[in-house]
C-alpha cells in the first residue's frame, strides 16, 4: 500500500457543537435512545480505561475526550440543559433575564406557600398533589420548547419558556427535598 | 527489489504474551488478591489453601512486622501493637474517629491523617495497609510465578476523595502499579453481571466491616453505568460487633478492663455475631485478666433489637441513592449482595423487604468483589479475551469551594459521571487584593464545617484591580480514578497564574519516598534501583504502547517524515532501555512522549470519528 506524504485532513474539531459530536440534528426533539448508543459507542472509544498502557499524551487526552463526552451527554440528555444549550447556540442567555408575568408568579407564590404548609405539616398527599400538577406543568412547557425552538424558530419566546420551565423545576426540586425530609 | 512482507490483519508481529494483572479487595476486615486464569476469575490462596487475609498487622520490636493470620492470633496478646480495620483510619484525622476509647491503640494526632504509635515506631495507616498490600503481591507473584504489571484495587464507592489517596499512596508504597481504583460495588456487579448476563437495573448493597455502599447500576449490553450511590464510609460490620461489646459489658457489669481485656471480648462479641447468623443463640464465655469469669448467652431477638438502628442506617442511603437515580423500587430487576456482613439473616430479611424482592446471594459475598477486580484489571492489562465491556463510575459526593460566609458552592454535583471538568469564575473582594485563598471541600452541606476539608491553596500573582475586577477561573477535574485535581488562574488582564494541587490530606511525594526509604533495610542502592526499574517499566510500555499506534494507524495518519521522526524517538528509548542510566531513560520516554502528542490526536479524532460511524451504520441497519 502506497502511503501519502500528507497527513490526512482531521475533520474532527474539539469546539464542535454537543449535537455534531454525537451525530445528532441540532435540535430540540430528541432521539433518546439514538444519544444513549452514540454516547456509549463514543464512550467504548476513548474511555480512560482504554488507554492504560497508552503513553501520557494519549491518556491525558483520552481524559480530555471522555470528560467532555460526558458533559455533552449530561446537557443534550436534559430536557432544561438541552434547551438551554441551544438558546446559547443562538446567542441567547436565557438565564440572564428575570421578567417574568404576573399571573404565573402569582401561581407559584401560591404554589411555594402551599409546599412550605404541606412540608411543616408532614402532609404526603398534598405534596402528591402538588408534585402531580408540577409535572404536568413542566411537561407542557417541555413540548411548547419543541415547538417554539424547532418549529416556529422563536427564541426570545422559548427563553421565557425556559424560564418558567427553571421555577417549575426548582419547585419539584423543593418537592423532593421534602419527600427526604420525610424519609 | 525488496519484498514487501504482508502481515495478516490482527496477527501483531510482535504477539504479546499473558500479562499479570490482579484485583485486590482491600477489606476492613479480611483482604483477598484475585486474577484471571484461562478465562476463569479465581481467588490466589496462600500456601495453606487460605484465600482471605486477615487485615491485621503486628509490629514487632526489631522493626519488623507480621500480617494476616499470625498478626490476629497475637492481637489479645499485643494489643498496642496489632492494627486491625487499619481501612477505618485511611485518610481520617483523630477526631473523625468515633469509638476511639474501645480501641487499645495509641493514637498521635498528625496533620491531616492520625497515627498510631507501635513498638516500630509511629506508623500511618497507609504504611499499615501497605504491609497488607506487600503480602498479596508476594502471593499473587509465587502463585502466578512472575511479576505482576498492575493491580486494580478496590475501594468504598462512599470513599471520599482524602481515603481514595490514602489508598492510592498505599498501593505505591507497596511497589504496585495501579491500574485503577475501582468501586466496590461496580466490581461486584461486573462479576455478577457478566456471570449472569444481567441486563436492566441492579442495586448493589455492599455492607463490609468497615463501610457501607449502595449504588444503582444500568446494565445494557456490555455497559455498567453507574446512575447513583449512596452509603455510610464509617458504618460496617465492626459497628455490629461493637454493640455486642457494649451489650456484653452491660450484662456482665464489668468495668476494669485492660487492653488485653477490650480485644478478646471484642473478637467474642464477633464470634458471638457469626455464630448468629447460623445459630438462634451464641453463648459468650471469657475469662478476664482480673480472673472474672463472663457467662452470657444472646439469642438472635436480642440481638436483632440492639442492632436495629445499625440496619436502618442502610436503609436511609439506600432510598437516596434511588432518588438520585430517578428510579423507585419496582423498577429494580435485582439486589446483589456484596460482604461479609450481609450474612446476617435480619439484614438480608430487612433488604428484602425494602427492595420487595429476595437479593441475590449466589455468588460469595466475602469473594466477589476480588473477582469483579480481577476481571476489570485483566481487561485493563490489555488481555482482551472475547468479550469488552465499557464501567461508568460517578464521583460519591459532591466537590466544591469555601466561599464567603464559610458556604460552600458545589463546584461538581455528586453522581457526576467521571472522568469529569467544571470550572467556575471567582472575583476578589478587596481593591488591590493580590492573592486568593482557595479552600477544597467535599460533602453535600451546605456549610464548609460540615464538609471534609480536602485541602488550601493560594493563588498568588493576581494583579492589583479594583474589587470585582480580577476574574480567576477555577478548575476542578476528576479522572477515572475518582481523584480530584484543583487548578485556578488569572483571567481578566491575561496575566495567568497557575497551580495545581494534590489535596493537603494525601501524603507529599517527600513522605512516600521517606517511608519507602524506611521499608528497604539498605537504602540508596535498592531506591536507585527501584527508581531505574520503575522508569524502565514506563519506558517500555511507552513503546509498545507507539509500536502498536504506528502498525494501527501509521501509515494513515502520519506523513513520511512524522513517522521516522517518531521511529527515531522510538530508537532513541529502545537503546537507553538497554543501558543503567536512570536519567537517560527518562528523558528518553519524555522526548518520545512530548514527540507523539500530535499523532496521539489524530488517533484520537480516528476514533471518535469511528465511534460515530459505527453508530450510523448500526442506525441504517436497523
Amino acid at each position: 500500500m502506497a502511503t501519502t506524504n500528507q497527513p490526512l485532513a482531521i475533520v474532527l474539531d474539539f469546539s464542535r457543537d454537543h449535537f455534531a459530536l454525537f451525530g445528532l440534528p441540532v435540535a430540540y426533539a430528541l432521539d433518546g435512545a439514538r444519544l444513549d448508543q452514540a454516547y456509549r459507542d463514543l464512550q467504548a472509544q476513548i474511555h480512560p480505561d482504554k488507554f492504560v498502557h497508552a503513553g501520557a499524551a494519549e491518556q491525558r487526552l483520552s481524559m480530555q475526550w471522555a470528560t467532555r463526552v460526558n458533559e455533552a451527554y449530561q446537557i443534550l440528555r436534559r430536557p432544561f440543559d438541552r434547551a438551554n444549550y441551544l438558546l446559547l447556540l443562538q446567542g441567547i442567555q436565557a438565564m440572564n433575564s428575570s421578567v417574568m408575568p404576573m399571573d404565573f408568579l402569582e401561581q407559584h407564590m401560591d404554589w411555594s406557600e402551599e409546599l412550605a404548609q404541606a412540608r411543616s405539616a408532614r402532609d404526603v398527599a398534598t405534596l402528591e398533589r402538588l408534585e402531580r400538577a408540577l409535572r404536568i406543568e413542566a411537561r407542557a412547557y417541555q413540548s411548547r420548547l419543541a415547538e417554539e425552538i424547532d418549529q416556529r424558530h422563536d427564541y426570545p419566546r422559548a427563553a421565557e419558556t425556559l424560564r418558567k420551565l427553571r421555577f417549575t423545576d426548582k419547585l419539584l426540586a423543593e418537592v423532593g427535598a421534602a419527600y427526604e425530609e420525610m424519609l | 527489489m525488496a519484498l514487501l512482507q504482508i502481515s495478516e490483519p490482527g496477527l501483531s508481529t510482535a504477539p504479546h504474551q499473558h500479562r499479570l494483572a490482579v484485583g485486590i479487595d482491600l477489606g476492613t476486615t479480611n483482604s483477598l488478591v484475585a486474577t484471571v486464569r484461562n478465562g476463569v476469575a479465581v481467588v490466589l490462596n496462600d500456601a495453606h489453601g487460605h484465600g482471605l487475609l486477615p487485615s491485621v498487622v503486628r509490629y514487632l520490636k526489631d522493626g519488623g512486622s507480621s500480617v494476616g493470620l499470625t498478626a490476629q492470633a497475637q492481637a489479645t496478646e499485643d494489643p498496642h501493637n496489632t492494627i486491625l480495620s487499619a481501612k477505618r483510619f485511611m485518610g481520617r484525622g483523630i477526631k473523625d474517629i468515633p469509638d476511639l476509647a474501645t480501641m487499645p491503640y495509641q493514637f498521635v494526632d498528625a496533620p491531616g491523617m492520625v497515627q498510631i504509635r507501635t513498638a516500630a515506631g509511629v506508623k500511618s495507616p497507609v504504611e499499615v495497609s501497605a504491609e497488607i498490600l506487600k503480602v498479596l503481591k508476594a502471593r499473587a507473584e509465587a502463585s502466578l510465578g512472575g511479576e505482576l504489571v498492575g493491580a486494580v484495587i478496590t475501594v468504598p464507592a462512599y470513599f471520599d476523595d482524602a481515603q481514595r489517596q490514602a489508598t492510592k499512596d498505599a498501593a505505591r508504597l507497596a511497589g504496585l502499579n495501579v491500574l485503577r481504583l475501582l468501586n466496590e460495588p461496580t466490581a461486584a456487579a461486573i462479576a455478577y453481571g457478566l456471570d449472569n448476563a444481567a441486563e436492566g437495573i441492579y442495586a448493589v448493597y455492599d455492607l463490609g466491616g468497615g463501610t457501607f455502599d449502595i449504588s444503582i447500576l444500568r446494565l445494557t449490553r456490555g455497559v455498567f453505568e453507574v446512575l447513583a450511590t449512596n452509603g455510610d464510609s464509617a458504618l460496617g460490620g465492626d459497628d455490629f460487633d461493637r454493640r455486642v461489646y457494649c451489650w456484653i459489658l452491660e450484662q456482665a457489669h464489668v468495668h476494669t478492663l485492660d487492653d488485653h481485656d477490650k480485644t478478646l471480648l471484642m473478637s467474642r462479641a464477633r464470634e458471638a455475631k457469626e455464630t448468629l447468623s447460623e445459630h438462634a443463640t451464641a453463648s459468650i464465655t471469657v475469662v478476664l485478666s482480673s480472673g472474672e469469669i463472663v457467662d452470657l448467652s444472646l439469642s438472635e431477638a436480642v440481638f436483632n433489637a440492639m442492632t436495629a438502628s445499625l440496619v436502618n442506617k442502610t436503609l436511609l442511603p439506600t432510598r437516596r441513592a434511588l432518588r438520585d437515580a430517578g428510579l423507585s423500587v419496582e423498577e429494580v430487576k435485582g439486589v446483589v449482595m456484596v460482604g461479609g456482613s450481609t450474612r446476617i439473616p435480619r439484614i438480608l430479611a430487612a433488604v428484602g423487604e425494602f427492595f420487595g424482592q429476595s437479593p441475590l446471594t449466589n455468588l460469595d459475598p466475602d469473594k466477589v468483589v476480588a473477582l469483579g477486580a480481577a476481571i476489570q484489571a485483566n481487561v485493563l492489562a490489555g488481555n482482551k479475551g472475547g468479550d469488552d465491556w465499557l464501567l461508568l463510575d460517578v464521583v460519591p459526593l459532591s466537590l466544591g469551594l469555601e466561599t464567603m460566609g464559610g458556604l460552600t458552592e458545589k463546584i461538581i454535583p455528586r453522581n457526576a459521571t467521571i472522568p469529569t471538568a467544571r470550572a467556575q469564575e471567582f472575583t476578589t473582594y478587596k481593591d488591590g487584593q493580590t492573592a486568593m485563598s482557595i479552600h477544597v471541600v467535599q460533602g453535600e452541606r451546605e456549610l464548609v464545617a460540615d464538609c471534609r476539608s480536602l485541602g488550601r491553596f493560594e493563588l498568588r500573582g493576581i494583579p492589583p484591580l479594583v474589587a470585582g475586577a480580577a476574574r480567576i477561573r477555577v478548575t476542578f477535574q476528576v479522572d477515572a480514578d475518582g481523584l480530584l485535581s484543583v487548578s485556578a488562574r488569572e483571567l481578566g488582564t491575561g496575566v495567568e497564574a497557575h497551580i495545581t494541587v494534590k489535596p493537603s490530606y494525601g501524603l507529599s511525594d517527600d513522605e512516600v519516598a521517606r517511608m519507602l526509604r524506611d521499608s528497604y533495610s539498605h537504602a540508596e542502592e535498592d531506591m536507585s534501583a527501584r527508581n531505574l526499574a520503575e522508569a524502565r517499566v514506563d519506558g517500555q510500555r511507552l513503546l509498545e504502547a507507539s509500536e502498536a499506534a504506528l502498525r494501527e494507524n501509521g501509515a494513515t495518519l502520519l506523513g513520511e517524515r512524522e513517522r521516522d521522526q517518531i521511529e527515531q524517538l522510538m530508537l532513541t528509548l529502545r537503546l537507553a532501555l538497554g543501558r543503567d542510566d536512570l536519567a537517560a531513560v527518562k528523558r528518553a520516554t519524555e522526548a518520545l512522549n512530548q514527540g507523539t502528542v500530535e499523532f496521539a490526536a489524530r488517533r484520537m479524532d480516528t476514533s471518535v470519528k469511528q465511534a460515530l460511524t459505527g453508530q450510523r451504520l448500526d442506525s441504517l441497519e436497523l
